[in-house]
């Protein structure tokens, strides 16, 4: 292995069900229900997912939601915004801890 | 891969044959004013392949014997060749339904601007390359510039009634991927398309078809430079879908090449793959019962016209 990433992976994601079967069946059965049109259409759950790769930071979301994003319809324009929606929400989780800061040091200085 | 042919005889298509031919497509030449990435044919300003008036009589006297339906005139740029009016004036008196695909940009060049008009007066149903409703897209497909180009296009043909929601006059746009993937949902992007064009640029159309990219010709040279060319091709074969066979394009279609010679379909055209043995080959042979239930002759291009909702000149397959 001379990466922990590797690209090819990504195709061999089946190979998780091989000691548990049928919690694999229901997590695809579950995943490919959520991904279908409902609501929201297959674009807006792509951008969605494309989003949450980011913030989840995994390269094999990032690759395949970029293709499903394309593949829906989007563009580079609205991926580009998925990806800010993502680096608003990290950024505001992250400031917004800072409020824990303030009560900490409120709570423990003079 | 499995073979394209050998998947359709494990699912029970042995010989996948030819049900009817109520279309004539006829590729008048390689000639064209852009030169697209995905261009199937490497159509070009440059190329020399036209079809000239000899062929173009043969298709006239075969659509007047044969009663042929519907005859969709494609290229290159179909509007460049000499006798592309002639041919036009020709099929129309005969009282054949017309189909031309345009690249839009074509209506602003030099001796071209009346052809909306020429359109108009011969009841030409159009279908109108547009890969996308923003410039980047369809600027790196199709070359610079031609976003712009192509949105006054269309706001010609809207002034002559083309596309408009009360005129019978129809303008059909026709998207493709701007890569290596596949086309989407076609009515969701109808849609948006139908949206995006009427609140950006206040452009009306009837209906979009979705084609995807034939892994051949210079969007193969694309694939196979940019080491997209096995997975795109592991996607096409993985996306086969049973319930496009049915409506596969070749099933109701001749194409009759520059050359006048006969083919299976456009893409075939290309690979220079003919009819098989024993059928008419060229447009001056054209016996319609002897190629309504030919045998098609089949490729692992195939797999294009087959993956997921299918593809075709006429969009989406399956839904």
């Amino acid at each position: 292995m001379s990466h922990y990433y590797e690209e090819h992976d990504l195709e061999r994601f089946s190979e998780i069900g091989k000691h548990c079967p049928e919690l694999f069946d229901y997590f695809m059965n579950y995943y490919q229900g959520v991904m279908a049109a409902g609501a929201l259409t297959v674009r807006e759950k792509a951008l969605i997912a494309l989003a949450v790769a980011h913030a989840v930071q995994c390269p094999y979301c990032i690759d395949a939601y970029t293709r499903a994003a394309l593949s829906a319809g989007s563009n580079m324009e609205e991926m580009t915004e998925a990806i800010h929606v993502a680096a608003a929400i990290r950024g505001g989780a992250t400031l917004i801890h800072g409020i824990q800061v303030h009560n900490t040091v409120e709570k423990i200085t003079i | 891969m499995v073979p394209f042919a050998r998947k359709l005889a494990q699912l029970g298509f042995p010989d996948l044959t030819a049900e009817r031919v109520n279309i004539l497509q006829v590729n008048l030449g390689w000639r064209c004013n852009q030169a697209c990435r995905h261009c199937h044919l490497a159509a070009g300003p440059d190329r020399p392949e036209q079809m000239g008036r000899d062929a173009i009589d043969a298709v006239s006297a075969a659509v007047a014997r044969w009663a042929i339906p519907v005859v969709d005139l494609t290229g290159g740029s179909p509007e460049i060749n000499p006798h592309f009016r002639y041919l036009v004036e020709r099929l129309s008196q005969l009282g054949a339904h017309l189909l031309v695909r345009c690249n839009l940009t074509i209506l602003l060049e030099p001796d071209h601007e009346r052809l909306p008009e020429f359109f108009r007066d011969h009841r030409v149903e159009l279908v109108c390359s547009l890969p996308y409703f923003q410039e980047d897209p369809v600027d790196r497909l199709r070359g610079p510039g031609v976003f712009r180009k192509s949105l006054e296009a269309l706001r010609r043909l809207n002034r002559v009634a083309y596309g408009r929601e009360d005129s019978d006059l129809k303008l059909h746009l026709m998207y493709n991927p701007a890569g290596a993937y596949l086309p989407p949902e076609q009515g969701a992007l109808e849609d948006r398309f139908q949206q995006e064009l009427k609140r950006r640029y206040d452009i009306d159309f009837n209906r979009l078809y979705t084609l995807l990219n034939m892994p051949i010709g210079r969007f193969k040279e694309y694939l196979e430079k940019s080491s997209n060319y096995d997975r795109y091709m592991g996607k096409l074969a993985a996306g086969f879908n049973p319930a496009t066979v049915a409506g596969l394009m070749c099933r109701n279609l001749i194409s009759v090449s520059w050359e006048g010679r006969l083919f299976d379909c456009d893409f075939n055209q290309a690979l220079n793959l003919p009819l098989v043995e024993g059928l008419p080959q060229t447009i001056w042979e054209f016996d319609l019962p002897s190629l309504e239930r030919r045998p098609i002759n089949l490729g692992d291009h195939c797999y294009g016209c087959t993956a997921a909702a299918g593809s075709s000149c006429g969009g989406c397959l399956a839904e």
